[in-house]
């Protein structure tokens, strides 16, 4: 008793390889009518067994078969299966050639049974061959599609890491974002706080210089009014020679009255220019650089520290010298800036010598001398000082703001930070020291002619 | 004839003082002579050996101060020492005490009355 044998193979390769695709490319809707053609499969297998009913069932699987195989040709999404389900067409078409032969001309098929089961040969040998090639196929495919999964999932991964990165970055930029702006409003405070200092530094020194100004300017006044009252007495003497016709006596008073008059002039001018100078050093600088005689402005604030000086330590007393080159001609500074920065070296000369002569050391005579000097293409200001010196150990730091080795409140560490800026930065000039402990002190500046 | 010895670094005050002084000067009552430092003082006094009576010094110089020359003065020239008046812009009573300890005749303010100086002249020196 024959049993379709082939038939149930073929419905079940056809069966598992369709489920199997359809897991793969999720075609979840597959997977119950595939459980049926199983569970009809194997039905239909158990009846004809049971009940020997090859004749018949053989029909039915010829129907299920050609339906199974059409359904699937159909079938869109089926059509990478195509080519693995023509393998079983020829077999279908020729066994159900074979089984009409039978029942329609027994003759001619025992005539031609050779035939007939070489041509099913055929049809197994064609069904091998192709699912062996689809089989090689569809492995290659099913590595290519791995890959190309594990390629997504790092992709993937590439990408979830990437977002992530994306918001640390994110993040981190709004962080730096803040600390900078915070950052800004510090540095626009210091910058405020270091306007304030300035300002406060000139203030200090303008205070040191109110008692030399004071006293500086009393003393041109005083000869104003002395001269100006002797020169109405000698008048009065003039008249009453004239009167008395003695003209060359009156000529002679005349000519003193003249030089007096000069005198006064003079001495208001030099008035003058100390309200000047000082007005000068208490308005903000101007920032522009104008035609300035450096010796003038030299002298001046020699003066003008000097007296500062004097008015708060009555005791205290140096010699100055003035060493001021006549050739220097008038060269383009700030003057107000230059002049601050040789208050400032003065102030610390004169501080330095004070400091010496408190030692008490026999025969120390204080001395502070200013000196100028044309260069071919640059001026040259000296300021020296024979007090005690810097030590080597402070000496790298005495440019930095804020150092200082003063008492608080005679000293605000500004000064020479300041000259230093004000020379080359603001001229680009140098500032350089150089100094002996317990000889002195000599700070050089160099200003170019043509900056 | 008495002679004054003026020091004071400023130089119109010679020009000043001979004119406040033209008729004492004239007259011969009065001789000024004038040093613009200290220094300068002590080496005229040298050089002049106790020839002015009356020295009249500012004391705000630079180099040897007012207060310097005037304890150099009393210290060296015993019997006897010439007058010394001190002038000063600072009205201050710091030096105005130094002055006076280190053996100051009188001690005066600028701007310097003249009237009073005459007089306070006249009286010390006839
Ligand atoms: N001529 C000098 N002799 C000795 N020391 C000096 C001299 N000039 C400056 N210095 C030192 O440098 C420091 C800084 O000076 P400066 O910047 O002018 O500030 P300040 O004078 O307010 O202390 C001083 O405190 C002092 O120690
Ligand atoms: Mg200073």
């Amino acid at each position: 008793m024959p049993l379709s044998f082939a038939p149930l193979v073929v419905s079940l390769v056809l069966a598992d390889k369709i489920r199997k695709y359809a897991r793969v490319n999720s075609l979840q809707q597959w997977e119950k009518p595939l459980r049926y053609t199983l569970v009809f499969s194997v039905f239909l297998i158990s009846t004809e067994a049971v009940l020997s009913a090859y004749s018949i069932t053989k029909w039915i699987w010829h129907v299920y078969l050609i339906a199974m195989i059409a359904f699937s040709l159909e079938q869109k999404e089926l059509r990478k299966l195509r080519m693995f389900v023509l393998a079983f067409v020829p077999f279908e078409i020729v066994s159900l050639i074979t089984d009409l032969a039978e029942v329609i001309n027994v003759d001619f098929f025992s005539a031609n049974e050779t035939y007939f089961k070489n041509a099913m040969s055929l049809t197994y040998i064609w069904m091998v061959a192709i699912l062996f090639s689809q089989n090689r196929q569809f492995k290659a495919a099913e590595k290519e599609r791995i890959k190309r999964q594990q390629e997504d999932e790092l992709n993937k991964a590439i990408a979830i890491r990437k977002v992530e990165l994306e918001g640390l970055v994110a993040e981190r930029t709004a962080e730096l974002t803040a600390q900078k702006e915070e950052l800004e409003l510090t540095l626009d405070e210091l910058r405020s706080t270091q306007s304030q200092l300035i300002q406060a530094e000139k203030m200090a020194s303008l205070g040191e210089l109110t008692a030399g100004i004071a006293h500086e300017i009393q003393n041109p006044l005083n000869f104003v009014n002395n001269f100006s009252e002797v020169s109405k007495e000698l008048l009065d003497e003039m008249m009453a020679e004239l009167d008395k016709g003695n003209n060359n006596d009156a000529k002679e008073i005349a000519s003193d009255i003249i030089q007096n008059l000069e005198k006064i002039n003079h001495h208001g001018k030099r008035a003058d220019a100390i309200v000047k100078g000082m007005l000068q050093h208490s308005r903000s600088s101007s920032g522009q650089k104008e035609p300035t005689d450096v010796n003038a402005l030299a002298d001046e604030f020699l003066r003008l520290a000097y007296h500062g000086l004097r008015a708060k330590d009555k005791s205290f007393n140096a010699t100055l010298k003035t060493d001021l080159d006549a050739n220097i001609g008038i060269i383009k500074v700030i003057p107000q800036d230059i002049g601050r920065v040789i208050l400032n070296l003065l102030t610390n000369a004169f501080y330095a010598v004070n400091e010496r002569k408190k030692l008490n050391i026999a025969g120390y005579e204080p001395l502070v001398s200013i000196r100028t000097k044309r260069q071919e293409n640059k001026v040259e200001i000296d300021v020296s000082d024979n007090g005690n010196g810097i030590p080597q150990r402070v000496i790298d730091k005495i440019f930095q703001p804020f150092f200082t080795t003063k008492p608080t409140g005679e000293g605000t560490g500004l000064g020479l930070s300041l000259s230093y800026d004000i020379i080359v930065k603001g001229h680009s000039g140098e500032l350089r020291v150089e100094t002996r402990e317990g000889e002195g002190t000599v700070f050089h500046i160099q200003l170019p002619i043509n900056a | 004839m008495v002679k004054i010895l003026v020091v004071d670094d400023e130089r119109d005050i010679q020009a000043l003082f001979e004119q406040r002084f033209r008729k004492e000067i004239k007259n011969g009552e009065l001789e000024f002579v004038f040093a613009f430092s200290g220094e300068e003082a002590i080496t005229y006094m040298k050089d002049h050996d106790q020839e002015a009576v009356l020295i009249l010094s500012d004391i705000n110089m630079p180099g040897m101060s007012g207060l310097e020359l005037l304890r150099r003065i009393k210290e060296k020239y015993e019997v006897p020492p010439p007058l010394v008046m001190m002038i000063t812009a600072y009205g201050d009573t710091e030096n105005y005490s130094l002055a006076m300890q280190l053996g100051a005749d009188d001690f005066l303010t600028k701007p310097v009355d003249f009237t009073a100086l005459k007089e306070k002249l006249k009286a010390k020196l006839v």
